[in-house]
């Protein structure tokens, strides 16, 4: 170690609480600095994950959002039992992020601009998306419908859909699409921003449906896992494979944009369809 | 006898289960060309054995277990879309390609009369031989086939023809050329596209109903699934492979899935049950395409009946309305 890193990891040992590593480029960094940037690196630019709090109040106007179908609570339609019952998953789940289920749905303001406002938590067993995110999904679509307002809903899922609820879980990729099917029939404008990771039965639905479809740099995005992807290839995936850059790439993505912009880009876009 | 297939998903030649009737089934088989090369009057024995081997399957396929219907469903010689087609069309007109990309023959699409009804049919294909398999990628349907599919249903819908769906495969394709060509974004696509189609549209799960792939061409007025079909958000070997770290497991998974034809009626998933034949589908295709012909009939002509802005209204709400959920109830 050379005696500058020396110096610097004598700093960081003193004062961990104001140092993080960035899980990307393995750099240590201050967190005023990270938290500057609405938690995004600011040597290599890789973007932390946030709560649906910290999306809320980042994106929209402080004070705007109001919460709307807060009562809605998962149920256990299967009993479902893996290593570990879903009942107790759910309830540790609802403990380590004080959230019902991975998604809040409410009103909201972005630079005055009112919207039905939705963001799926990927804290909440990894944002999946079982009956209470389907049908939360579903209603703020509804209500967009209904008061003829644009719909943005940023996605963070890298569980898809959530297994334990079991078939029921695959069919709110049915459902949140058959109520944005007819949200767009009836004009509605709907931005999804998919932020890392977008996976599975939640980017088979209703993440890809965007009017307009932003992506936060470097997010995960795909169908399948990387990890099944690259069992079913037998060889290592090329760099920068399943990322938001790639699918910009390939045509599926229409922006990509990063986090300190992404407040300022939307606002631009949503004042396209007033 | 099991073999593993890629990513280590069972795939039966002849399930375990179903050993001991075969073996009857030979004897039966054997006694009868005896008999015949020989003048030997064996005609009680093999009321006999018969006898026995409706008794065994009867036994048997009482108490599969939901893993033990995965395997029928998988089995090498349960009937595909393509053999009931053979049954039931009185005509066929096959068509092909998604008019952006290729011909994806995973996803069979063509113009069919069945029992005098035109109508468009859609579906997956599997494949019989060792090519055949490895060009439709054993069921997994890349991109350009929902597109096929996508673009055919709206013909369909051009020409007021009702779309018949065979639903059939282990998942979509998760190879690399599927992914960069947008399988998530296509398959999300199909869905907005079946949820407003203003035709009708029946599906029916014939075997496997894998995940995202089959729902793919899985939203319709009804959804009808034979007896030993299964429909999963996941496979037992991944589901095992999550939870247990080991897709030996499969079993319990397929267990704690809830993934037959009974529970899937429960949770108002499907809509009706077609029963097979005893002993499983591949045992009597012509019969188990006959129960289809009728179900699918049936279906037609009670849809049929409804105007086009009440069909896609009524399809919304039976999707709209599934999954459950607490509401209004105090922390």
């Amino acid at each position: 170690m050379s005696p500058k890193n020396k110096a610097k990891f004598h700093r960081w040992r003193e004062m961990p609480d104001l140092w993080v590593q960035c899980p990307d480029c393995r750099k240590m960094v201050t967190k005023t600095k990270v938290s500057a940037m609405i938690e995004v690196c600011p040597k290599c630019g890789y973007h932390f994950e946030i709560s649906s709090r910290e999306r809320i109040d980042t994106l929209l106007d402080p004070g705007s959002f109001c919460e709307l179908f807060a009562d809605l609570e998962p149920d256990d339609p299967l009993r479902f039992t893996g290593r570990k019952p879903y009942r107790e998953r759910l309830k540790k789940a609802q403990e380590d992020t004080g959230l019902r289920d991975a998604c809040v749905i409410g009103r909201g303001r972005i630079s005055e601009i009112q919207i039905v406002f939705g963001v799926s938590d990927s804290r909440f067993m990894r944002g999946s998306m079982g009956s209470v995110v389907g049908e939360k999904i579903c209603r703020g679509v509804e209500c967009a419908t209904a008061e003829r307002l644009p719909f943005v809903f940023v996605s963070g899922s890298g569980g898809g859909a959530r297994m334990d609820e079991g078939i029921l879980s695959l069919m709110q990729m049915a459902k949140t699409s058959a109520a944005l099917a007819r949200f767009q029939r009836e004009g509605g404008f709907f931005i999804s921003i998919l932020t890392n990771p977008t996976m599975g039965g939640a980017m088979a639905s209703f993440a890809a449906l965007g009017d307009i479809v932003i992506a936060e740099p470097k997010a995960l995005i795909g169908f399948a896992g990387p990890n099944v992807v690259k069992e079913t290839m037998k060889k290592e995936l090329p760099e920068g494979f399943q990322t938001a850059e790639f699918f910009l790439e390939h045509g599926f993505v229409d922006l990509v944009v990063s986090r300190p912009d992404l407040r300022a880009k939307v606002a631009a876009l949503l004042a396209y369809a007033r | 006898m099991m073999a593993k297939e890629a990513g280590g998903r069972v795939v039966s030649r002849t399930p375990d289960f179903e050993e001991p009737i075969l073996e009857i089934d030979e004897k039966i088989a054997e006694l009868k060309r005896f008999s015949a090369s020989t003048d030997v009057n064996l005609t009680e024995q093999i009321q006999q054995l018969t006898r026995k081997s409706e008794e065994m399957k009867r036994r048997i396929f009482a108490h599969l277990t939901p893993w033990q219907r995965v395997l029928i469903a998988r089995h090498s010689d349960r009937p595909q879309a393509t053999d009931i087609l053979d049954l039931v069309a009185e005509e066929f007109i096959e068509l092909h390609g998604d008019r952006a990309f290729r011909d994806d023959p995973c996803i069979l699409t063509g113009l069919a009369r069945i029992g005098g009804r035109r109508c468009m049919v859609v579906g997956h294909r599997k494949g019989k031989t060792t090519r055949e398999k490895l060009a439709c990628g054993f069921g997994c349907a890349h991109p350009e086939g929902y597109r096929k599919a996508i673009q055919k249903m709206r013909l369909a819908a051009k020409l007021g023809l009702p779309v018949v769906s065979f639903i059939d495969t282990p998942g979509a394709h998760p190879g690399m050329e599927a992914e960069e060509r947008g399988q998530a974004f296509v398959i999300a696509l199909a869905l907005k596209e079946m949820a407003d189609l203003p035709t009708p549209i029946v599906c029916l799960i014939l075997g496997e109903g894998g995940s995202g792939g089959a729902l793919g061409i899985g939203v319709g007025d009804r959804i009808l699934m034979l007896e030993h079909a299964y429909y999963s958000v996941i496979s037992p070997e991944g589901c095992a492979a999550i939870l247990w770290k080991d897709s030996g497991h499969a079993p319990a998974a397929a267990e704690a899935l809830k993934l037959t034809a009974d529970d899937l009626l429960g949770l108002g998933v499907i809509d009706e049950i077609l029963p097979e034949p005893l002993g499983g589908a591949h045992r009597d295709v012509a019969a188990t395409a006959e129960t289809i012909k009728g179900a699918l009939l049936r279906h037609l002509g009670e849809i049929g009946e409804a105007k086009r802005g009440d069909l896609v209204a009524r399809r919304f709400d039976k999707f709209r309305r599934m999954g459950r959920f607490l509401e209004n109830s105090e922390r």
